[in-house]
C-alpha cells in the first residue's frame, strides 16, 4: 500500500502530512503543538479530553482522533480555543482533587503543565469534591482515584501493552470511576510496577511507591520548559 | 424471557453458566446475558460477573463496565418490586411529585430507596415514553399511566399479594394515537410495501427511496435514500440494517406507538431496508422501557416467519434471506446515539464512537450499517408501497411526507400527530388545544425553547427540524425551573466518556440552580452561558452537544426571565453559610449563634 503525502493548513502555516496519519501525529512531526491530555503517542488515541480540539474547516473536532487530509484549514492556538480548552482544564481540576503545591506529581503533571501553558490561574468552577479513597493494597503501586480525570490511558495500556486489563470504568457520567478487575483491589490484580499502565498516567492517580522525589521539585519535566515544547522544538527542522 | 422475577442467589452459578451458554457463550451478546441474569436473580451479583467472564473467556471488570452503565442493571440485591417513576418536567406539572411522596409514605423511604423487608425498590427514571398520560411509571417492567396518590395504597397492596408480570400496559394507558393520516391510514394488504420493493432491484430500491427525497425521522434529517446507498457500496463481509427504536428523548413516544399498533409496518420496512443493502440481518434496537413489548414484537416476528415474509427468501425471492433479531436495551437514553447504540448492540457500555469512520463503512462487529429511525423505516414501507410521487406531495420541497409529533404537557388533546410538514407551531397549538402557550420545548430537551414571537415558524427541515417531542408549557409553569430538570435529565444520561460532558453538565446544573434560587448575579448568569457554549462546542457527542440547550436556548428567548432572577448583590457565594457549616454543625451538634439572633 503506498503512502500519500500530501499538505493542509493550521493557524496559516502549511503542514506536511502523510496517508494514515491523525491530524495531532502530523502536526506533532512537523512540530505543531496542539495541546492534548488522554493522547499518549505509544497509545490508541481514546478521546475523552477532548483539549486537542480543533476547528477543522469550521467544524470543531478531536485532533487525536481525526484523520489528516489533505487541504484541510485548521484552526488551532486561536483565544476562542484557548478558552475553550482552558475550561476544559478547569472542570478536570474541579471534578477531582489537585492540590498542586504538594502533590507528588507536581511538576511532571500533564494537567497542571495544561492549566499554565492555557493560562489558567485558579479554576473559577466550584470543586465537586469527589472523596474517594486511596488504594495502598499494593506493595509497590498506590491508586489516588481523586486525581483521576478518566483518560483511558491505564487502561489501554494494561489490555494492549500488558495483556493483563487490570483496568477498566465503571457507572456513568459524573459517578464514572476508574474500576479494578478482580476483587477491586489493586494488590490483589496482576499490576506490576514495571507495566507500561503504572508509567502513563498523566497525573497523581496511578504512583509508584518510594519513587517520588527522585527528581526534586524545580528540576521536573514542565518546570522548566512548558509542556509542548518539545514538539515546537521540532519545527523548522526536516521531518524524521 | 420474563417470568415472575426470583431471587436464588443459591442458584447463581450453573445458572448463570447456563444463561451465557443459551447465547452462544458470544461476547457480543453481553447485553442479553447480562439482562437475562439481571431478570431472574434481581442483580447481577460479583459472582455473577466472575462466572460470565469466565465462560466468555473475558475479564471481570469487562463485564462489570458493562452492568455499571445501564441504569436498569444492578451490581447489588434490589427490591423484589421495582417501582420507577417518571421524571420528567412534563410529570411534574402532573402531579408527579405527589405521587412520590405517596409512595415514599406507604412504603417508609424515600426515593431511590429500598424497604427493610427487600420488598420494594422506590426510584425516578428518566422519561418512560407516555409523556401524554403523566404521572406515568413502569411497576416491574409494566406501565402504570396518570397516577394519582389515591392510587398507591391498593397497588402496593396488591404487589404484596403478587407481584406483577411484566406485560401489557394498565387498563387505564389508552393509545396515544390521536391523529393518524397518510402514512398510516389507508393501509392495503399486509406486507404490500414489501412486496412492491423485492419486485424491483435494491438499487431501484434505493433509487426511490432518494427520489422521495426521505429523511430520516429521528430529527437529523439525513437522506435515507444516500444512508442505503453508502451502506449498499461499502465494503464488508455483512451488512446490517439496525432500527433504533431506543426513543428516550423526553417528550418522545411515537416510536412506541409504531412498535405497539404497526408492527408489521416497521418490520417491512426494516426487511425493505435489509433488500437495499444487501443484508441477511436487521437488529431492532428496542429501549429497556418498553422491554413490555417483548412478547408482542416476538409473536409477530414469529408470524412473519410462518408466513414467510422472514427466513429463507423472503416472500418466495430467491437468495434474500432476512431475519429480524431485537435487542433490549437497559436504561441508557446515550443509546440513541446511533454510535452508542451500535457499542451497546456488541454488548458494551453505551458510549458513543468517534467518526470517521461511520457507520455506513464501519457499523455492528465493523461491517457497514445503516442506522435508521422507526418512524423512518416505516415511511419507507409506504412509500415503496404508494410510490414516490405520493409520498412527495405531502410536505414541503424539502421535508417531504408527513411527521408524528409527539404532543404532551399544558393541552387539551395530548398524543401523537400525523401532521403534515410546513405546518407553523401556531397551527399545530390549535389542533391540539394549547391557546396560552407560554413556550413550547420542541424536539425535546435537545431541541429547542421556542416562545410565542416564534409561532409562525414552521415545523420542517428548513426550519424547525424535530424528532417529534413537543412538550407545552402554559403560561403558569416557570420557564427557568422546567430548564433546571432538562439539565438535570443530561446529568443522568450523561455517558461520562468525555470531560465536558462528563463534568460540564453537572457544573451547568449547579449554576442553573443557583440562578433559579435567585442567588445567581449577572457576571454568574454570563459564566454560566459561556460555560454552556464550551459544552456545546467542546463535547463528544449529540449529547453533550445539545445537554447545554435547554439552558442556552431558554436565555435566548426569555432573557426578561434570567433577568428577573438576579441577585443584586455584587457577589453571592455558590456555597451558602449555612451549607459550609452543615458538616461542622452535624458534628458538634449545635449551631453558630447568629450575629442578628
Amino acid at each position: 500500500m503506498g503512502t500519500e503525502t500530501f499538505s493542509f493548513i493550521v493557524d496559516g502555516v502549511e503542514v506536511a502530512a502523510s496517508s494514515g496519519q491523525t491530524l495531532l501525529e502530523a502536526c506533532d512531526a512537523a512540530g505543531v503543538y496542539i495541546p492534548r491530555l488522554c493522547h499518549h503517542p505509544d497509545l490508541p488515541p481514546s478521546g475523552t479530553c477532548r483539549v486537542c480540539t480543533c476547528k477543522v474547516n469550521g467544524r470543531n473536532v478531536a485532533a487525536c482522533v481525526t484523520p489528516a487530509a489533505a487541504r484541510m484549514v485548521v484552526e488551532n492556538e486561536t483565544p476562542a480555543l484557548t478558552a475553550d480548552r482552558r475550561a476544559l482544564i478547569e472542570m478536570l481540576f474541579v471534578e477531582g482533587n489537585h492540590p498542586c503545591p504538594y502533590c507528588v506529581a507536581s511538576g511532571d503533571c500533564e494537567l497542571q503543565a495544561l492549566g499554565y501553558r492555557l493560562g489558567m490561574t485558579a479554576p473559577t468552577q466550584p470543586y465537586q469534591w469527589p472523596g474517594l479513597k486511596i488504594d495502598a493494597t499494593h506493595p509497590d503501586i498506590y491508586l489516588d482515584r481523586d486525581r483521576c480525570i478518566l483518560c483511558a490511558r491505564c487502561i489501554e495500556a494494561s489490555r494492549m501493552q500488558d495483556g493483563k486489563t487490570v483496568f477498566g470504568f465503571e457507572g456513568r457520567g459524573i459517578a464514572m470511576r476508574l474500576s479494578l478487575d478482580g476483587d477491586g483491589k489493586l494488590g490483589d490484580s496482576q499490576m506490576a510496577a514495571v507495566d507500561k499502565a503504572a508509567h502513563v498516567c498523566p497525573v497523581a492517580c496511578i504512583v509508584i511507591k518510594r519513587d517520588s522525589y527522585r527528581v526534586p521539585n524545580g528540576e521536573r519535566r514542565f518546570d522548566k520548559t512548558p509542556i509542548g515544547s518539545e514538539i515546537e522544538a521540532r519545527r523548522g527542522h526536516p521531518r524524521r | 424471557m420474563f417470568a415472575i422475577q426470583t431471587h436464588d442467589p443459591a442458584a447463581t452459578g450453573p445458572s448463570v453458566h447456563d444463561v451465557v451458554v443459551r447465547f452462544g457463550a458470544d461476547r457480543d451478546r453481553l447485553m442479553d446475558i447480562v439482562i437475562e441474569v439481571q431478570h431472574r436473580f434481581g442483580y447481577v451479583s460479583d459472582d455473577a460477573v466472575r462466572e460470565i467472564a469466565d465462560t466468555l473467556g473475558i475479564h471481570a471488570v469487562e463485564v462489570n463496565e458493562t452492568v455499571t452503565f445501564y441504569a436498569f442493571l444492578d451490581r447489588k440485591p434490589q427490591g423484589r418490586n421495582r417501582i420507577r417513576l417518571s421524571k420528567t418536567p412534563v410529570a411534574f406539572t402532573k402531579g408527579a411529585t405527589a405521587v412520590a411522596e405517596a409512595f415514599e409514605r406507604a412504603l417508609g423511604v424515600a426515593m431511590g430507596e429500598t424497604t427493610a423487608d427487600g420488598a420494594f425498590t422506590l426510584e425516578w427514571t428518566s422519561d418512560i415514553g407516555w409523556a401524554d398520560q403523566e404521572p406515568a411509571a413502569l411497576v416491574n417492567g409494566s406501565v402504570v399511566t396518570e397516577l394519582t396518590p389515591a392510587d398507591v395504597a391498593p397497588m402496593i397492596a396488591g404487589l404484596r399479594r403478587a407481584p406483577a408480570e411484566r406485560g401489557p400496559p394498565n387498563s387505564r394507558a389508552r393509545s396515544s394515537l390521536v391523529q393518524a393520516g397518510p402514512l398510516l391510514l389507508g393501509l392495503h394488504a399486509p406486507a404490500a410495501g414489501l412486496r412492491a420493493a423485492l419486485a424491483l432491484t435494491p438499487e431501484a430500491v434505493i433509487e426511490a427511496i432518494t427520489a422521495s427525497k426521505l429523511r430520516g425521522r429521528g430529527g437529523a434529517g439525513f437522506p435515507t435514500g444516500m444512508k442505503w446507498r453508502l451502506t449498499r457500496k461499502a465494503l464488508g463481509k455483512d451488512h446490517y440494517i439496525a432500527c433504533n427504536a431506543d426513543e428516550g428523548e423526553p417528550g418522545t413516544f411515537k416510536d412506541r406507538v409504531l412498535l405497539a399498533e404497526f408492527p408489521d409496518l416497521v418490520f417491512d420496512g426494516i426487511t425493505i431496508a435489509g433488500y437495499a443493502l444487501g443484508a441477511r440481518l436487521g437488529l431492532l434496537y428496542l429501549r429497556g422501557e418498553y422491554a413490555y413489548l417483548w412478547d408482542h414484537l416476538q409473536r409477530g416476528l414469529a408470524a412473519r416467519r410462518a408466513e414467510g415474509l422472514l427466513g429463507v427468501g423472503v416472500c418466495g425471492k430467491t437468495g434474500f434471506d432476512f431475519d429480524i433479531r431485537i435487542q433490549l436495551g437497559a436504561g441508557a437514553y446515550i443509546c440513541g446515539e446511533e454510535s452508542s447504540l451500535l457499542e451497546s448492540l456488541e454488548g458494551k457500555r453505551g458510549s458513543p464512537r468517534d467518526r470517521p469512520p461511520f457507520p455506513t463503512e464501519r457499523g455492528y462487529l465493523g461491517q457497514p450499517t445503516a442506522i435508521d429511525n422507526v418512524e423512518t423505516l416505516v415511511c419507507a414501507a409506504r412509500i415503496m408501497e404508494e410510490g414516490t410521487a405520493w409520498f412527495a406531495g405531502f410536505g414541503t420541497k424539502e421535508s417531504t411526507g408527513t411527521k408524528l409529533v409527539c404532543v404532551s404537557g399544558d393541552c387539551e388533546r395530548p398524543g401523537v400527530y400525523e401532521i403534515p410538514f410546513g405546518i407553523t407551531i401556531n397551527e399545530l397549538l390549535d389542533l391540539v388545544g394549547a391557546p396560552d402557550a407560554q413556550y413550547v420545548q420542541f424536539s425535546g430537551p435537545s431541541g429547542q425553547a421556542v416562545a410565542p414571537k416564534d409561532f409562525g415558524r414552521r415545523i420542517a427541515y428548513e426550519d424547525l427540524s424535530t424528532g417529534g417531542s413537543t412538550m407545552i408549557f402554559g403560561p403558569h409553569r416557570d420557564v427557568l425551573e422546567t430548564a433546571l430538570q432538562f439539565t438535570d435529565f443530561f446529568v443522568d444520561e450523561s455517558c461520562g466518556w468525555c470531560a465536558p460532558c462528563r463534568v460540564g453538565t453537572t457544573l451547568l446544573k449547579q449554576g442553573m440552580e443557583k440562578i433559579v434560587a435567585g442567588r445567581a448575579t449577572l457576571a454568574d448568569v454570563n459564566a454560566t452561558e459561556a460555560l454552556a457554549s464550551t459544552v456545546a462546542r467542546m463535547s463528544r457527542c449529540g449529547l453533550g452537544q445539545t445537554a447545554p440547550n435547554p439552558i442556552l436556548t431558554t436565555m435566548r428567548s426569555f432573557p426578561e426571565l434570567y433577568e428577573a432572577r438576579l441577585s443584586s448583590a455584587a457577589f453571592e457565594p455558590l456555597v451558602t453559610l449555612d451549607e459550609a457549616l452543615r458538616e461542622a454543625v452535624e458534628i458538634r451538634g449545635d449551631a453558630p449563634a447568629k450575629a442578628d439572633a
